[in-house]
Formats: C-alpha cells, sequence, structure tokens
C-alpha cells in the first residue's frame, strides 16, 4: 500500500465532479454503400476517479466510443468534454491499454515501457526507476531486458498496462485489454487491476464484451446495443470493495449477472435456453 | 554470436557448391579438349589472373567503388523520396506515379543518354548504378513505412507523438526488415549499373577490362573478370545480409532456436 503511494504520487480531491461529459454524440462512418451509423445519440457522464465499464456485443460501437473519448476519432455531432472543456485531440494525462499489447518487437521491456514519457518529451532519468517500480508491481521484475518476444500474452499485457499507468495518468481507457488472454491469466489481471485502482483510484472507462468481468471490476455498467451503437442501460454496482474473486459467486453478484443477461437477451443479442 | 557462427556455415555450404562446379568443368574441359577461345579450364582462367593480379585488382577496385558509391547514394536517396512519399499526397501522386512509369523502361537503354548527358568520366557510372538501384529501395522503403499496425499509430497519438517522433521510433524501425529486402536487391542492381556504365563508355573497370579482352577474342581474361564480377557481387550481397542481421536482432527471421516464455 504504502509503496503504491510513493508510485503514485498525484493525490487528487474526492470530488464527485464530472471528468468526461458526452452529449448526445453522434459518429458517423462514410462507407462505399453510404454514410453508417457507428455511435447514435450517447449521453454518457464519468466521473471523476470512478471506475466504469462499457458492455456490449461486437459492433455495438464500444471501442469507437472508447477512441473517441481518447481524441483517437473524430467525432460526426454532440460534444465530448473533460472536465468541462472540450476535447481537441488526445488529452494530456491520458493513458491507454489496447485489445493486443501493441509492444514493439525492437525495443525491451523497459524501453517498451518509457516509450511513452518519450512521446511527451520527458528525460528518461525521471522516469526509469517508476518506470522499474511498475514492473516489479506487476511481477515483472528480472524481465525488464526481455524482448516482449520472450514473454507470454499475460505478461505482454502486464507491460502495456506498466506503460499505460507510466506517467500518472488521471483517465486510463481500457479497449478489451484481457479479451485475447486464457482465462486464469484473466482472472488474475483483473485482480491485479482491482487492486490498482483502489490503491490509486483513476478514472478508468474499460471496454468489455465479458458481462462477469464487468460487474467485477465496475462501479457502473454501461450497457451498448449495436445497429446503431447505443447505450441501452447504465447499471450501478453496488458491491463491497475491495472485492475477491470469489464475489462473483455471491447472490448479489449473481442478481446484477442475471440483470444484464435479461437486458441483452430481450435485445436479442444473448439467446437463452 | 549466433549471426557469425550462422555466416560461416553458410560460407562453408558455397565454398563446397563452388569447389564440387570447379571440379567438374576442369574435368570436362580436359576430357572434351573444347578451343580455349570457347571455354578455358579454371585453371587456365587462375594462371590468367595470376599473370597480371595488379591489372585485374585496379580495374575490380574501379567497379566496386562505383558499386558502393552507387548504392550509397541510391539509399540515401531512397529513404528520402520514401519517407516525403509517405508522409506527402502531392510527393505520393508525382514522384512516386513518375518512379513507377519508369521503371518500366528498360533502365539499362537510358545508358547512352548519362554519357550525353555526364560525360564518359565516373558521374554517368554513377548515376546508372543510382537509377538501377534506387526503384527497389523506394517501393520496399514505402512499402515498410505503410505497414504498420495502426493501433501502433494509435498508441503514439495518444500519448501526444508528433509526427516527426512516429516515423523515427515507429515507422522507421518497424520498415528496417523491409528496407534490407530493398537494399538486398538494389546492391546487386548498383553493381549492374556500373559495369553497363562501363560498357558504355569506360576506359576502366571490370566492364571496360571485359570489352577489350572481348575484342582480342582474349577468352580467359573475359572469364578471370566475371569471376571477379561474381565474388565481388556475392561479398556486396552478404555484407549487406550482415548488416540486416546487426540491425534486426528482434526480428523474427534472426531469432534463431529462441522460445518465448509460458
Amino acid at each position: 500500500m504504502s509503496a503504491v503511494a510513493k508510485l503514485m504520487p498525484a493525490q487528487r480531491p474526492a470530488t464527485p465532479e464530472r471528468y468526461v461529459s458526452i452529449e448526445k454524440l453522434d459518429k458517423v462512418y462514410a462507407s462505399p454503400k453510404g454514410p453508417v451509423a457507428a455511435l447514435s445519440g450517447i449521453d454518457l457522464d464519468i466521473r471523476d476517479r470512478e471506475f466504469v465499464s462499457i458492455l456490449g456485443p461486437s459492433g455495438c460501437g464500444k471501442s469507437t466510443l472508447l477512441k473517441c473519448i481518447a481524441g483517437l476519432e473524430p467525432i460526426s455531432r454532440g460534444t465530448i468534454a473533460l472536465r468541462g472543456r472540450p476535447l481537441a485531440g488526445p488529452p494530456e494525462r491520458m493513458g491507454m491499454v489496447f485489445q493486443r499489447d501493441v509492444l514493439l518487437d525492437w525495443r525491451t521491456i523497459l524501453d517498451n515501457v518509457l516509450i511513452n514519457a518519450e512521446f511527451q518529451g520527458i528525460a528518461r532519468a525521471k522516469v526509469e526507476g517508476r518506470a522499474r517500480q511498475l514492473l516489479a508491481r506487476f511481477g515483472l521484475a528480472g524481465y525488464e531486458d526481455r524482448h516482449p518476444w520472450e514473454l507470454s500474452g499475460g505478461m505482454r499485457q502486464r507491460a502495456a498496462i506498466c506503460r499505460a499507468l507510466l506517467c500518472d495518468p488521471e483517465l486510463l481507457l481500457m479497449d478489451e485489454p484481457f479479451g485475447a488472454l486464457d482465462a486464469m491469466t484473466r482472472d488474475d489481471l483483473n485482480v491485479e487491476l482491482a487492486r490498482i485502482w483502489q490503491d490509486t483510484r483513476k478514472t478508468v472507462v474499460f471496454v468489455t464484451h465479458g458481462i462477469a468481468e464487468a460487474i467485477f471490476l465496475s462501479d457502473r455498467v454501461v450497457m451498448m446495443d449495436r445497429n446503431p451503437g447505443r447505450v441501452v442501460e447504465i447499471v450501478d454496482i453496488d458491491l463491497p470493495r475491495p472485492r475477491p474473486l470469489s464475489i462473483r459467486e455471491t447472490p448479489e453478484f449473481g442478481r446484477y449477472a442475471t440483470h444484464i443477461r435479461h437486458l441483452f437477451a430481450s435485445l436479442g443479442i444473448l439467446k437463452e435456453g | 554470436m549466433r549471426a557469425i557462427w550462422r555466416s560461416t556455415q553458410e560460407l562453408r555450404a558455397i565454398a563446397l557448391v563452388l569447389a564440387a562446379t570447379l571440379i567438374l568443368w576442369e574435368a570436362g574441359v580436359r576430357i572434351f579438349q573444347p578451343p580455349a577461345i570457347i571455354l578455358p579450364a579454371p585453371s587456365a582462367i587462375f594462371s590468367e589472373f595470376l599473370g597480371a593480379p595488379g591489372y585485374f585488382l585496379r580495374h575490380s577496385g574501379i567497379t566496386l567503388y562505383t558499386t558502393v558509391l552507387g548504392f550509397g547514394l541510391s539509399i540515401v536517396l531512397g529513404l528520402t523520396l520514401a519517407v516525403g512519399i509517405v508522409h506527402s499526397k502531392l510527393l505520393e501522386r508525382t514522384v512516386y506515379t513518375l518512379l513507377v512509369a519508369l521503371n518500366s523502361v528498360p533502365k539499362v537503354a537510358l545508358a547512352p543518354l548519362f554519357v550525353i548527358w555526364m560525360g564518359t568520366g565516373l558521374e554517368p557510372k554513377v548515376a546508372i548504378a543510382v537509377m538501377l538501384a534506387l526503384f527497389s529501395v523506394v517501393i520496399d522503403t514505402v512499402l515498410g513505412l505503410r505497414s504498420v499496425d495502426p493501433e501502433m499509430i494509435n498508441l503514439a497519438k495518444a500519448s501526444r507523438a508528433s509526427t516527426f517522433a512516429i516515423l523515427k521510433k515507429i515507422r522507421l524501425p518497424n520498415a528496417l526488415p523491409s528496407i534490407f529486402a530493398g537494399l538486398k536487391v538494389a546492391i546487386s542492381f548498383a553493381l549492374v549499373g556500373a559495369i553497363v556504365g562501363e560498357f558504355v563508355a569506360g576506359a576502366e573497370g571490370l566492364g571496360f577490362a571485359i570489352l577489350t579482352a572481348q575484342g582480342q577474342f582474349d577468352t580467359p581474361r573475359v572469364f578471370v573478370s566475371l569471376v571477379l564480377l561474381g565474388i565481388m557481387g556475392t561479398v556486396l550481397f552478404y555484407a549487406v545480409e550482415f548488416a540486416e542481421r546487426l540491425a534486426l536482432p528482434w526480428h523474427v527471421s534472426q531469432r534463431g532456436g529462441e522460445r518465448a516464455a509460458h
């Protein structure tokens, strides 16, 4: 706990202010067959220090929504504001984790983690210690000088999370980060992510198609449907924290899961029986 | 170390094949005794070389110099053009289109033009070498710079990286395997260009040596020049490949027996 507190120096006041405000957001793609609506009428507020999951079937635009928040995708209509200021390009103090780890094969694990500092013009000497601490925190001590191809999928994704956390972001955007991992590694990383969030209280937007994962990690789960991508319901998850993995076997957890499954079933996304 | 070990292994295989060829050739000539003007024996070619090693080595040196100079210039010019083409729609539509169009002309046929423009010195030969080598450098570098995982670019943009930083830290290293593929083709083309230049307007170089020997029906001398050209081409190719191994220890093709930890 104390070691982590030193790792994460930014202490922000615990105000329930809106961190990300999305209003009437539309995203339309041009395609050979005419315009395609990827996102339609998205209204969503994400509070400071909140863990929000965006849950939905493939093709519902959840990754697109995340890229819009990241300032990587231009929006067609509506607004996205960060602390009340309209978004113009990728915001400062944002970290991002992608579905694939996107580690660069020609760099060592340590240099991969440090690349975010290089891009932001921060001197290596200033952040190298922190990078090593993060790697150790994620069980990668001793792998600093290895190359990505020498590591397993789970270890690679841990390194990618270290890279996103290097510059102590306020906002952490995660695009199905554990989607490509096996179930056990995924559980493992869920627990680790929950602990990191508990310790540092970043604002996290977590895109996933895993119902259990979303409930386990989140304060709120935003459910989306496709054609066009839109928000159908937002569920508050009132489960005590910290949450052990075994919380998934409790009746409360089960009720949330059932509720979410029923909603997706009623939309024709999940078939029951 | 592994790279060096593998090169010596490869060299041994090459030496073995060459030795076998020479023995068969020598035996064939001794048995069937074709006239020396048609096909001299390897031993005759070798003694021809020993008769005037200075002459052959001087001309080899000149051809080597022209080739390396042309190759170096085509790297500098090719990489610059490729970076420009990838970052500018205008350059893509003009320079790239022009290059592709030019490439479909048999470029060797343009060699006399360079002599008219630049005279008979070193310049037209280097220019012809560049003209032949440039295309593969540009094409493969453009391909390499473009085939970047879009998620890598997103990663950089999410950290507010500049276009230059993306080029330097992502696009270029990512393009290196492709660039080296182009360079391996380019080095051979540069040598062809140097020889063509010496054919068209040369007073020195192996191309010139071949041409004068042909005028005197001195077949052994032609063969000595050809052998030297062959050696030069092989050495140059492997020099580029060696540089590739040094530059790309991380690439899949260079990893050898290493395995991922699980």
